[in-house]
């Protein structure tokens, strides 16, 4: 703008938004920047416990609870895993999906959820393709709400079991992290970064532990605004070169149900972006490969990467059992143990 | 008809270039004699059993406000707002005339609904100016009879909520709209730009998971349209920016000025109030388009409003119903309610902390939108103009509540936001639409 036509700026300062619109309920688990530390420690810890519990024992504490897991986009392991994770612990689930329910016949998720309170949900799972649909639907039915991925927005328990992949192979044995647990650490995560909830959560989440999170993917898939989300966050266009630099590498999938149009040149992408074997033992040789899956074999890493000896892709679907077993503990259980309401 | 007349009041009519303490008196509809206190001429029917008198003791008196951008929804939508719960808020809000968008169900693109608009059976408190539709059913193809609408009494042509995206069809328009007299009011969006887009496009939209509205989506509308009032010049075409928000589009329209085409602009109090940050936890009650900028285009529109390059405050009324907003961020539809809040926000931000003079906030909200529709005898209230006034407490300081609208819809993000300026009284055509209780 002419510098000529700007007199004198004028400040003026509305009222800033609220960082909050409601209190939310201490169960729920929307983002995983809404985490304390403590809380992060409390949720691995018990992660650990309930895992070597006895499944007898195990299945009182939440004995005849209700869980409904509510899903408008398919899911393998998420859901697999919450189910189990919720009847490990001995409550009953049910489970709603998009395309067998009402929802079909256009109830919103206002009512869906209304209506599952009312049929005696005390907690629900939400996989949503809007970003922020755990938010509204926490707010219509104040009941604890634990996103299990909304649109490109978060995948919170995804982080948290990623985080406890990382922590099980950098730093054993440890379950009280700290803001320099993971200093020194550096964390690639590559390809389809735009469209992805699970490295928004992990972006988020990471830093707060020390780590150093590298952003690698070409323009279209890694706007050079990411960088901005949060401390912590470099980008790195490089693989090569961003391999070199990390001790844990989580390779994403290209998401090609939210390109809404974009056009990719596939051949050009896996040159620049597939981990293959000599790459990843020319460049990271003592690396972890992480993957939050689903995997797509031959495009953004091979075959022998993924069932080689660095990756810890089916470690994560492990540990996504014990993370989520702890998650939905607290969701039933928070107002007793004292949250943060 | 009754006469009025308003008394020991502090009248601000920056168009006649009055700022001082008067009596008015309002006869058959017109201003009949406005007079220093007590000097008004008793031959004038200024006293007698049939006058009314108004003790505006303590208040300002103005020509009353002109909202040249609002969606009252009718016809087609009248579970939103209706014609005569729309102006209801209108007149609450001090506006004793408004400029009703064509984007109802059906479009306004006909001279039969432009007048059915108009028909007292609508139960308007005040005026509603019919804006019809540029083009047929606001496809962006084929221009409407621009000389039918007028005698209608349409007052300008828009296919506000969609733009005229293709360049021949725009300037058609320019040129057809400058041979009869009316504006073409432009919604300045390149949807090829903004397909899926919920939000600014920034880092927040990024972190918050939603696609992004560019600012170049503007801009580029803007710029392409200003080049087609230049190769138009000697028409006389003149192009108003509707809503505009970005800094890079008010750069635009500020060079076109001093090259002296006929582009003007209006601004949202929420795109000078409010930034993206204001979205938070996808509020929808922040879902608008063009929706909230980044700070710097915030601050942007304040200096624009300032230096003279605003030519009208406007609110983009846009009701919606309680469950049409009450769902995913991404499905919610664009907009928010404005008409009780522009007054009390304008001179809450803009005067009290911004020190801008109220007359020229008066203005913004009144002389220069008639201006810019040619609304004759309004936006003024020297003798013989409509006797359209609001009556307003400078002073008074109150609390918005979205539960007591007159409107039928309450999505406002402004609801619990301190004002300042109480409406006591809205005249419209010498008849009082609103008094405060």
């Amino acid at each position: 703008m002419n510098p000529s036509a700007t007199p004198t700026r004028r400040q003026i300062h509305p009222p800033p938004a609220l960082v909050s619109p409601f209190p939310y309920h201490p169960g729920s688990l929307l983002s995983a920047s809404d985490l304390t530390l403590a809380e992060i420690s409390h949720i691995l810890t018990r992660a650990t416990i309930l895992e070597n519990q006895d499944p007898l024992t195990r299945d009182r504490i939440l004995a005849k609870r209700r869980v409904a897991l509510l899903f408008y986009e398919s899911s393998t392991r998420t859901r697999t895993s919450f189910e189990l994770a919720a009847k490990g612990l001995g409550a009953d689930t049910t489970l709603v999906s998009s395309l067998s329910s009402s929802i079909e016949k256009g109830e919103t998720l206002k009512d869906t959820g209304l209506t599952l309170r009312a049929l005696g949900a005390e907690a629900i799972i939400l996989r949503h393709n809007s970003s922020g649909a755990a938010w509204l639907l926490e707010s219509e039915t104040r009941l604890p709400v634990l996103n299990a991925g909304d649109g490109m927005h978060e995948h919170p328990t995804q982080a948290l079991l990623d985080l406890r992949t990382i922590l099980a192979h950098l730093r054993p044995g440890m379950h009280t992290v700290t803001a320099e647990i993971l200093t020194g650490v550096t964390v690639a995560i590559v390809g389809d970064i735009l469209h992805s909830r699970v490295a928004r959560s992990n972006m988020l989440l990471l830093p707060r532990l020390g780590a150093r999170v590298l952003l690698c993917g070409p323009k279209e898939l890694l706007p050079e605004l990411a960088a901005k989300a949060g401390p912590g966050i470099e980008i790195e266009r490089d693989f090569d070169a961003a391999l070199r630099q990390s001790q844990v590498v989580m390779m994403l999938r290209i998401q090609a149900e939210r390109l809404a149009g974009l056009q990719l040149d596939l051949e050009e992408y896996k040159a620049n972006y597939q981990l293959t074997g000599p790459r990843l033992a020319a460049q990271a040789p003592e690396a972890i490969v992480m993957h939050p899956g689903p995997i797509i074999r031959g495009l953004e890493v091979t075959a022998g990467v993924a069932d080689g000896p660095q990756s810890v892709i089916l470690e994560q679907v492990r540990n996504g059992v014990a993370i989520r077993m702890a998650v939905v503990e607290r969701a039933l259980t928070a107002t007793q143990q004292g949250g943060h309401a | 008809m009754t006469a009025l007349l308003i008394r020991g009041g502090h009248l601000i009519d920056p168009a006649a270039g009055v700022d001082g303490l008067k009596d008015i008196l309002l006869k058959d509809g017109r201003v009949a004699e406005i007079a220093g206190p007590g000097k008004l001429k008793q031959a004038n029917g200024a006293a007698g059993p049939d006058v009314q008198v108004i003790d505006a003791t303590g208040l300002t008196i103005a020509p009353g406000l002109i909202d040249m951008h609002v969606h009252l929804r009718e016809p087609g939508q009248g579970y939103k707002e209706t014609i005569a719960t729309g102006t209801a808020a209108a007149a609450a809000g001090g506006f004793t005339s408004v400029a009703a968008m064509p984007n109802t169900r059906p479009v306004n693109d006909s001279p039969e609904i432009t007048r059915w608009m108009q028909a007292p059976e609508r139960g308007a408190s005040i005026r509603v100016f019919p804006i019809a539709a540029a083009t047929r059913g606001s496809k962006g193809e084929a221009i409407n009879d621009f000389a039918a609408l007028k005698s209608a009494g349409a007052v300008a042509v828009s296919d506000d909520g969609l733009p005229i995206l293709k360049d021949a069809v725009m300037r058609e328009t320019l040129a057809a709209a400058a041979r009869v007299g009316l504006s073409v009011i432009q919604h300045a969006e390149d949807t090829r730009m903004t397909q899926g887009a919920s939000m600014n496009a920034g880092p927040i939209a990024f972190r918050l998971g939603l696609r992004g509205w560019p600012n170049e989506a503007e801009s580029s509308i803007v710029e392409r349209d200003i080049r087609l009032v230049q190769e138009l010049r000697d028409s006389r075409a003149h192009l108003h920016v509707a809503h505009i928000s970005t800094a890079v589009a008010l750069a635009a329209v500020r060079q076109a000025r001093r090259n002296g085409l006929r582009v003007t602009c209006e601004v949202a109090p929420h795109h000078f109030l409010l930034s993206e940050e204001h979205v938070g936890l996808y509020n929808t009650n922040a879902k608008m388009c063009p929706p909230l900028r980044a700070s710097a285009d915030r601050d942007a529109m304040i200096e624009a409003i300032f230096d003279g390059v605003v030519d009208a405050i406007a609110t983009d009324h846009a009701p919606h119903a309680v469950h049409e907003k009450e769902v995913e961020f991404e499905n919610a539809p664009n907009g928010i309610t404005g008409l009780e809040t522009a007054l009390g926000l304008s001179l809450r931000w803009l005067h009290k902390e911004g020190k801008l003079p109220l007359g020229r906030i008066l203005s913004l909200l009144s002389a220069q939108p008639a201006a810019l529709l040619n609304l004759k005898g309004r936006g003024t209230l020297a003798a013989g103009s409509f006797a359209d006034v609001v009556i307003f407490d400078p002073k008074a300081e109150w609390t918005y509540n979205a539960r007591a609208t007159r409107s039928k819809s309450r999505n406002t993000p402004f609801d619990g936001w301190a004002m300042q300026g109480k409406v006591r009284w809205t005249i419209s055509e010498g008849r009082i639409a609103y008094a405060d209780e």
